[in-house]
C-alpha cells in the first residue's frame, strides 16, 4: 500500500525535497500562463500559502516560473491555494488606489466534499472515506462532467482529488474564466438538486415535467444505485436506515411499504416494491409522485457548495499541493479511469520522496531534455510560428523568422552540448522573457509520473484553444 | 424650461419622442432644468414606490393578482405610469397629471435615485433588485405587440433555430419548461441565446440548455430582457459612482442624497446602542424570551454541538453585536462555547477569532458589518447540510417546524395559524405571529423586518413599555463607524422614528423629515 507511513512531523523535511525535485513547475506554469495570450495573466494571479505553524499569507504573486520556484523553495508552504487574476499584481495591491484593485477572472471551480453527505452515508462520517462511500464522488464526477460539457459547452475540465475527502473541478475554458459572479452562481444552482440543512427532511423535490438535465443525471445514478445504496450502504436493510428512506415517501405509501417490508427482507426486492408503488402513483397522474427518483437523488446526487463556485476571488487548493493531514498529493484524475480511481492509493509525499532514492526502474539511459521538450518553449515557439505563417510573402517570412528567432533556444542547444544527460542545472537569474528554467523529470521515476502525464495531456488540449486565440490576435494586429 | 403638460399630436417636440414608450431602459439621462423641490419630491415618491415593491415582493408571489393590484394602486397614488396606454389620448378628461408627465417623473426620479444608490455594494444591490422587479411588472403589463416593439427598439436580436432543429429537439424543449407544449414548439420561433444572457432561466432550470445555449420560445423572452436591464443598470451605477464627487460638491444635493440612501433600510441596527448592557449569563434566558425563532435555533444548535458553521456564525454573531455585545464579550462567548467542543483554545484563536473581529470591523477592510435583516436571512445564503442558519419559517420542513413550536409550548391553534402563513409564504408575518403568541399579546404594534427589531420590541413588551426613544438621546458610544455618514444624530432620529411603524407611517415621517431639513 503506497502510503509509506506518512507522518506529518516529517513535512518540514519532505517539502523542500518535493518542491526541489518533484513539483511539476514547468507544467504548472504552462497551465496558469494560458499560452501568454493575455498580458500579465500569470503575473497578476493570486496565490496564497499556508506556512509552518498555520501562518497564512495572501496576495502572493510571481513574475516568472523561476520566481515562483524560488519563492516556494524559500517559503516551503504546507498548503498552496490558487486565487483569481487581478487588475494589478497582487503582491503590490497595497500600492494601488483603494477600489481599483479588483479580481477580474478565474477558472470556474467546484468543490465536492464528502462531509456534506454525512446524513446519507453509514460507513463513515466527517473526514473519513472508504471505498464504499467513494462511489459518491464517482457519481458526482460523472454527472457534473457531463452537464458541464453537454449542457454548458465547456471543454477543458480538470478534475483533481483534494487529498482527503473530496474532489475539485477546474473549468479552464476562456468563457468560464470570464464569467461574472451572477453567472457562476446560476451555473451552480442549475447543478443543484439537493437542498436544505439539518432541519429539512426531504431534500429533493421533483415536479413535472422532468427537465432533461434531471433525466440525464438520474440515468447516471441508476447505474450505481443498486450496488452502492442497496448493497454497500444497506439503506434498506437495517431498521433505522429503512425508516429514514421511508420518511421520504408520501404517508399512505409509507404505511403500505412498512407492512410489505415485514414479509420481504432482501433489499433489492424491497426497492422493487418502492418502485412499483411509484409507478402506480405516477399512473394516476397525480402531481409529482416521483418519490423513488427523489430517494435515489437524495442519497446519491452531488452536493455542491455554491459559495465556492460563486466568488471570482475565491481561493481553492492548488493541484499538486500536499494535504498536510494525509500527506497525499492533490492529483489530477483521469476520467477514463474514473471508476477504478482509489483515493487511498494516491501517492503520499513520503512515498514519492522515498521512490526518488530507489534505483531507477526500467527504461534506463540518460534523461535528456529531448525526451520531453520544454512545454513553455514549445508554446513560445508556437507563437512565433504563427506569426511566421500568417505573413504574405515568403521573403518576409524568412526575415522575420530570423529576426525573432530567440536566443533562448540557442542557449539550450548549447547547454545540451555541454552537459549531455547530466544533472539539471538550475538556471537562476534569467531575464523575465525566459520562462524555461529547467524541466524536472525526476517525478518520472515516482508514482507521481502518471498523474503528471495526464496533466500534460490536459494541457495539450487546452493549448489548442489558445493557439486559436493567438492566430486570431495576430491576424487582427497584422503582426507578422 | 416650462412644459405645458399637455401632449398635442401635431407638435412633436423631442421630449415627446423621448417619452413615446411607456417603458424604457433608462439609457439616456434627463437633460432639463428643474426646481429643487420637484427634484426632492420626485425622488421621495420613487423611493416610496420601490419600498412598496420590496415589501410586496416578500409578502406576495410576484406578478400574482394581489401583487399587481396593490402595485397598480401605489403607482397611481404616486403619479407614476401604471398601465401603458395603448393610445395616448389627452382628450380623456384626466384630473391628474398626463401620461407624459408620469413618464417624465418616472424617468427623472430613476436617475436621481441612481445618484443616491450607487455608492456602496449593498445600496446598489438593493436598488437594482427593486428596479428590476418594477421593470418586470411593467413589461408584463405590455401588450404582446408592444413587447415586440420594445425588443426591436432596444436591439435585442438573437438567432432563431431552424424548423428541423425544432423537430429534433421537440421532446427536450417540451420537458424543459412548464409553458412549452408541443404546440408551442410548432407555432413559435425559438431563439438560441448564450446562457450568460439568460441567467435567471438557467438558475431555475426553466429552459433547455445545450452546449452553452438556451432555447427560448418567443413568449418567454422577458427573462432575457430583465437580465439585460439588470446588466445595463449595474454598469450604469458603476459609472455613476465615479462621477459622484462632482455631484457631492453641490451642497444643495448632498444632504438630500445622503438622507435618501440612509432611509431605504430604516433602522439597520448597526449602531450599537447598548454596548455592554447585556451580560453573557443572560443570553440563555434571553434566547428563550426575546430572540426570534431563527436566533433561538442558532443559539440552541451552538449550545448543543459547541460549534456553528460559517453561515450560522455570521447570522448569529452579527445579531449579538446588534443587541449590544461588545467585541470582548463576543470573543469570550464564542471561545468558551467552542472550547467545549472539538476546538482547542489555540485553534480558536487562530481560526475563529479573526472572523469575529472581522465582524466588528477590526480586520480586513474594516467595514462595520450590519446585522442581517429578515429579507437577507430569508433570501440569501440558503442553508445546506449541517447548517442551522436561515429563517425557520422559510427553510424548515413544515413538520419539523411544527414539532419545534410544540416543543416551545406554542398553542395548537397558534401553530396552525403560523403554518397557514408559512404556506402562503408570509414568513415575516409568521414570525410576527410567533411573537404575539409567545408574548401573549393580541397584536404586535410593529411590522417585523429585522431580527434585532424583534429583540428590541420583545424587551420593550417584557420591560413594561420602556420607550425606545429615550435611548436615542444618549450620546453615541460606538466607535466602530467606518463609512462616512452625514449627521449621525439626524439619521438616528429618523431611523428611530421609523423603527416601530408601518410602511405608510414610515414614509410619511420621511416626508416630514425632508420638509424640516
Amino acid at each position: 500500500m503506497p502510503s509509506s507511513g506518512y507522518d506529518a512531523a516529517c513535512l518540514p523535511d519532505l517539502l523542500p525535497l518535493y518542491y526541489r525535485r518533484l513539483f511539476p513547475f514547468a507544467q504548472y506554469h504552462r497551465w496558469l500562463n494560458y499560452g501568454g495570450v493575455q498580458k500579465n495573466y500569470f503575473q497578476n494571479r493570486e496565490f496564497s500559502f499556508t506556512l509552518k505553524d498555520d501562518i497564512y499569507v495572501r496576495y502572493q504573486s510571481f513574475s516568472t516560473q523561476t520566481e515562483l520556484e524560488k519563492e516556494m523553495l524559500k517559503m516551503n508552504p504546507y498548503k498552496i491555494d490558487v486565487g483569481a487574476i487581478y487588475s494589478h499584481r497582487p503582491n503590490q495591491h497595497n500600492t494601488v488606489k483603494s477600489g481599483t484593485f479588483q479580481a477580474l477572472e478565474k477558472e470556474l471551480v467546484f468543490d465536492i466534499d464528502m462531509t456534506d453527505y454525512d446524513d446519507v452515508r453509514s460507513c463513515c462520517s466527517a473526514a473519513e472515506i472508504c471505498s464504499k462511500c467513494w462511489t459518491l464522488m464517482t457519481i458526482a464526477v460523472h454527472i457534473l462532467d457531463r452537464a458541464l460539457r453537454d449542457d454548458f459547452g465547456f471543454q477543458h475540465l480538470l478534475w483533481v482529488y483534494s487529498g482527503r475527502r473530496g474532489v475539485h473541478c477546474w473549468v479552464c475554458d476562456e468563457a468560464a474564466r470570464k464569467l461574472s459572479v451572477a453567472a457562476r452562481s446560476a451555473v451552480a444552482e442549475y447543478l443543484s438538486l439537493v437542498k436544505g440543512g439539518d432541519e429539512t427532511v426531504k431534500k429533493v423535490v421533483l415536479t413535472d415535467p422532468l427537465h432533461p438535465f434531471i433525466r440525464e443525471s438520474l440515468a447516471v445514478v441508476e447505474r450505481y444505485f443498486p450496488q452502492y445504496a442497496l448493497h454497500e450502504q444497506e439503506i434498506l436493510s437495517r431498521k433505522e436506515s429503512v425508516d429514514k428512506v421511508l420518511a421520504l415517501v408520501p404517508e399512505d405509501v409509507r404505511k403500505e411499504l412498512q407492512q410489505d417490508f415485514k414479509n420481504e427482507m432482501k433489499p433489492e426486492s424491497r426497492w422493487k416494491l418502492v418502485q412499483d408503488q411509484a409507478s402506480r402513483k405516477q399512473a394516476t397522474a397525480k402531481k409529482g409522485q416521483h418519490f423513488e427518483k427523489e430517494i435515489m437523488l437524495q442519497y446519491c446526487y452531488p452536493r455542491l457548495d455554491v459559495n465556492v463556485s460563486k466568488g471570482v476571488n475565491h481561493l481553492l487548493k492548488s493541484p499538486f499541493s500536499v494535504h498536510p493531514k494525509t500527506g497525499r498529493i492533490s492529483v489530477p484524475m483521469d476520467l477514463e479511469e474514473l471508476d477504478t480511481f482509489d483515493p487511498l492509493a494516491v501517492p503520499t509525499i513520503s512515498l514519492i520522496c522515498e521512490e526518488l532514492d530507489r534505483p531507477r526502474a526500467a527504461g534506463g539511459g540518460e534523461e535528456s531534455e529531448d525526451v520531453k521538450e520544454k512545454e513553455n518553449e514549445k508554446d513560445a515557439a508556437e507563437r512565433r510560428k504563427i506569426r511566421v505563417t500568417s505573413s504574405v510573402s515568403l521573403r518576409e517570412n524568412l526575415q522575420s523568422f530570423r529576426l525573432q528567432f530567440p536566443p533562448e533556444i540557442n542557449k539550450t542547444k548549447r547547454e545540451k552540448r555541454e552537459n549531455p544527460g547530466g544533472l539539471k542545472r538550475r538556471r537562476i537569474g534569467q531575464n523575465a522573457q525566459d520562462n524555461v528554467s529547467r524541466t524536472q523529470t525526476d517525478y518520472k521515476r515516482t508514482s507521481l509520473a502518471k498523474y503528471v502525464k495526464y496533466f500534460d495531456q490536459f494541457l495539450d488540449g487546452l493549448a489548442l484553444s489558445w493557439k486559436g486565440e493567438l492566430l486570431k490576435k495576430s491576424d487582427l494586429e497584422k503582426d507578422f | 424650461m416650462q412644459f405645458s403638460g399637455r401632449r398635442r399630436k401635431v407638435i412633436t417636440s423631442p421630449q415627446v419622442e423621448l417619452y413615446g414608450q411607456a417603458l424604457q431602459f433608462y439609457g439616456q439621462p434627463p437633460l432639463e432644468n428643474m426646481s429643487l423641490s420637484e427634484f426632492e419630491s420626485f425622488a421621495v415618491d420613487r423611493l416610496k414606490l420601490l419600498k412598496t415593491i420590496e415589501n410586496l415582493g416578500v409578502s406576495y408571489v410576484k406578478l400574482s393578482d394581489d401583487y399587481k393590484r396593490k402595485l397598480d394602486n401605489e403607482s397611481r397614488n404616486l403619479n407614476f405610469p401604471y398601465r401603458p396606454d395603448a393610445v395616448p389620448d389627452d382628450r380623456k378628461s384626466q384630473v391628474g397629471p398626463s401620461e407624459y408627465e408620469k413618464r417624465r417623473k418616472d424617468h427623472i426620479s430613476h436617475f436621481i435615485l441612481r445618484l443616491a444608490y450607487c455608492q456602496t455594494e449593498d445600496l446598489r444591490r438593493w436598488f437594482i433588485q427593486q428596479e428590476v422587479d418594477l421593470f418586470r411588472y411593467r413589461f408584463n403589463g405590455l401588450q404582446p405587440k408592444q413587447k415586440v416593439e420594445f425588443l426591436h427598439k432596444n436591439n435585442l436580436q438573437y438567432d432563431t433555430i431552424s424548423v428541423e432543429e425544432k423537430k429534433t429537439l421537440q421532446d427536450k424543449l417540451v420537458n424543459s419548461s412548464h409553458n412549452v407544449s408541443g404546440i408551442t414548439v410548432e407555432d413559435q420561433d425559438f431563439y438560441k441565446v448564450p446562457f450568460q444572457d439568460a441567467l435567471d432561466l438557467v438558475r431555475t432550470r426553466k429552459v433547455y440548455l445545450k452546449a452553452g445555449y438556451v432555447y427560448i420560445p418567443h413568449q418567454d423572452i422577458v427573462a432575457i430582457v430583465l437580465n439585460d436591464f439588470r446588466t445595463r443598470l449595474s454598469k450604469a451605477l458603476a459609472l455613476t459612482a465615479r462621477s459622484l464627487p462632482a455631484v457631492h460638491s453641490d451642497e444643495r444635493l448632498q444632504p438630500l442624497l445622503n438622507h435618501l440612501s440612509h432611509a431605504y433600510v430604516g433602522q439597520d441596527y448597526s449602531i450599537q446602542k447598548n454596548v455592554g448592557k447585556i451580560s453573557l449569563e443572560q443570553i440563555d434566558s434571553l434566547s428563550v424570551k426575546s430572540f426570534p425563532l431563527c436566533m433561538r435555533q442558532l443559539h440552541q444548535a451552538l449550545r448543543d454541538s459547541h460549534h456553528l458553521r460559517h453561515g450560522g456564525r455570521m447570522q448569529y454573531g452579527l445579531f449579538l453585536k446588534g443587541i449590544g455585545l461588545s467585541l470582548e464579550q463576543a470573543l469570550q462567548f464564542w471561545r468558551s462555547e467552542f472550547i467545549r467542543g472539538k476546538v482547542d483554545a489555540d485553534k480558536f484563536d487562530k481560526a475563529y477569532a479573526y472572523g469575529i473581529r472581522h465582524m466588528f470591523g477590526k480586520e480586513g477592510k474594516r467595514a462595520d458589518y450590519t446585522p442581517y435583516s429578515c429579507m437577507k436571512v430569508i433570501l440569501s445564503n440558503l442553508p445546506s447540510q449541517g447548517d442551522h442558519h436561515g429563517c425557520p419559517f422559510r427553510h424548515s420542513d413544515p413538520e419539523l417546524l411544527k414539532q419545534k413550536l410544540q416543543f416551545y409550548k406554542v398553542s395548537p391553534s397558534g401553530i396552525s395559524q403560523i403554518l397557514e402563513l408559512v404556506k402562503g409564504m408570509h414568513y415575516q408575518l409568521a414570525c410576527q405571529k410567533y411573537f404575539e403568541l409567545t408574548h401573549s399579546i393580541e397584536e404586535a404594534s410593529f411590522s417585523l423586518n429585522h431580527p434585532n427589531q424583534y429583540f428590541i420590541e420583545s424587551q420593550r413588551v417584557l420591560g413594561g413599555g420602556k420607550d425606545i426613544k429615550r435611548e436615542v438621546g444618549t450620546p453615541q458610544r460606538s466607535q466602530e463607524n467606518s463609512a462616512a455618514r452625514g449627521s449621525t444624530t439626524d439619521r438616528e432620529a429618523a431611523a428611530a422614528a421609523n423603527a416601530a411603524k408601518d410602511l405608510p407611517e414610515m414614509t410619511e415621517d420621511l416626508d416630514s423629515f425632508f420638509q424640516d431639513a
